[in-house]
């Protein structure tokens, strides 16, 4: 029972941690991003529909990954926690 | 599952469950190598059929005078793709530009199964009992890493085509030199094998993430869905357009990169 609690709440905490940590990186990724567009755009306005083609697709790249972790963090979350899962059939191989 | 009550997790886990069909029993269900999943089959498949028709059917019917909506709807697609081939492939090929709008056509209406309501068709095969069904098919790694593999096939095929004898030097002696060999050689493979994975992994964890969230919505009372489902399934148009642009995008490079003859 122990061990289930303390399961439970380091996989609170990873999951947390997957959810903060990616968007605190596509923040900085954005916002470097945003930035440098606007810098380009405020140079050269006559490039800035090509600029927003890049800006978009780079944004894609910027968002993936951080959108795989947060899904694997929501996961964690709210559907099922394997790492639960382990502990109960631990518990119950040693039980029985 | 409407007979009886389920937890969140259970209600999830249902939802992310394939339709499989064993291919050694004949049967539907199963685990292991010899399983397809159905579901992702039979939507992709009626995708890319409902395309073929759908552009066999505009492109029977021009007009010379003015052009219909459906006429200048697809030469809008068709202008826009040749416009981002042309950016960044030079050379001459019969095969980049249709296989560029094939896949941006193909992602993009597979992606946007996702906008569909999550519980719609599972709901409505239930009452055939068809015990799951994901509509999404790009939300299934096998169909994305099948169409990264063809890119990668392609890739190199075109390697070998168009550099022929140059290709072993090249792997020899790129980016550092000849007498770095093994570095270049273990540099190289890195580079080709890094482009399906990244290609497919993309794809596969940006609709995955969608479609999680829009079942974490439905999961909410009824009376609060509509204002984060919205939002979120407005942000999801866009997010599933780019998604589709980049792959094909991407596709396009790395074929013209192949082409490049140092």
């Amino acid at each position: 029972m122990e061990n289930l609690a303390l399961v439970s709440g380091l996989s609170a905490l990873a999951a947390g941690l997957l959810i903060s940590l990616a968007a605190l990186g596509t923040g900085i990724g954005f916002g470097l991003l945003g930035g440098k567009f606007l810098e380009g755009v405020a140079r050269q306005p006559e490039l800035t529909p090509i600029l927003t083609l890049r800006m978009f697709l780079m944004a894609a790249f910027v968002d993936a990954f951080a959108a795989i972790s947060i899904s694997m963090g929501l996961y964690l979350f709210f559907a099922s926690n394997p790492f639960i899962a382990a502990v109960t059939t631990v518990a119950k191989s040693t039980v029985s | 599952m409407s007979k009886h009550a389920i937890t969140q997790g259970q209600y999830v886990q249902h939802h992310l469950e394939h339709l499989t069909f064993d291919l050694k029993t004949w049967k539907l269900g199963g685990e292991g190598f010899w399983v397809i999943n159905l579901d992702t089959m039979v939507v992709s498949i009626l995708i890319g059929l409902f395309i073929i028709g759908f552009l066999r059917f505009v492109a029977r019917r021009p007009t010379s005078g003015i052009p219909g909506k459906l006429q200048n709807f697809v030469e809008i697609i068709l202008n826009f793709v040749q416009q981002s081939v042309n950016e960044s492939y030079h050379g001459k090929s019969k095969l980049i530009a249709p296989l560029a709008l094939v896949i941006f056509l193909w992602v993009f209406l597979m992606n946007a199964m996702d906008l569909l309501p999550v519980d719609l068709i599972p709901r409505l095969l239930g009452f055939a009992d068809v015990e799951h069904f994901k509509v999404l098919p790009t939300a299934d790694p096998n169909a994305t890493f099948a169409m990264s593999l063809s890119v990668f096939f392609l890739i190199v095929f075109y390697n070998i085509k168009v550099k022929g004898f140059h290709l072993p030097k090249e792997i020899v002696t790129k980016p550092f030199g000849p007498y770095l060999f093994p570095v270049n050689i273990i540099f190289r493979c890195i580079e080709e094998g890094v482009k399906p994975l990244s290609l497919a992994l993309r794809l596969f964890g940006n609709m995955f993430a969608g479609e999680l969230i829009f079942i974490l919505i439905a999961l909410l009372p009824w009376w609060s869905q509509w204002l984060p489902g919205s939002i979120w399934a407005i942000f999801h148009i866009l997010v599933i357009t780019i998604q589709a642009f980049i792959f094909m995008m991407l596709t396009v490079v790395y074929l013209s990169m192949a082409h490049d003859t140092h």
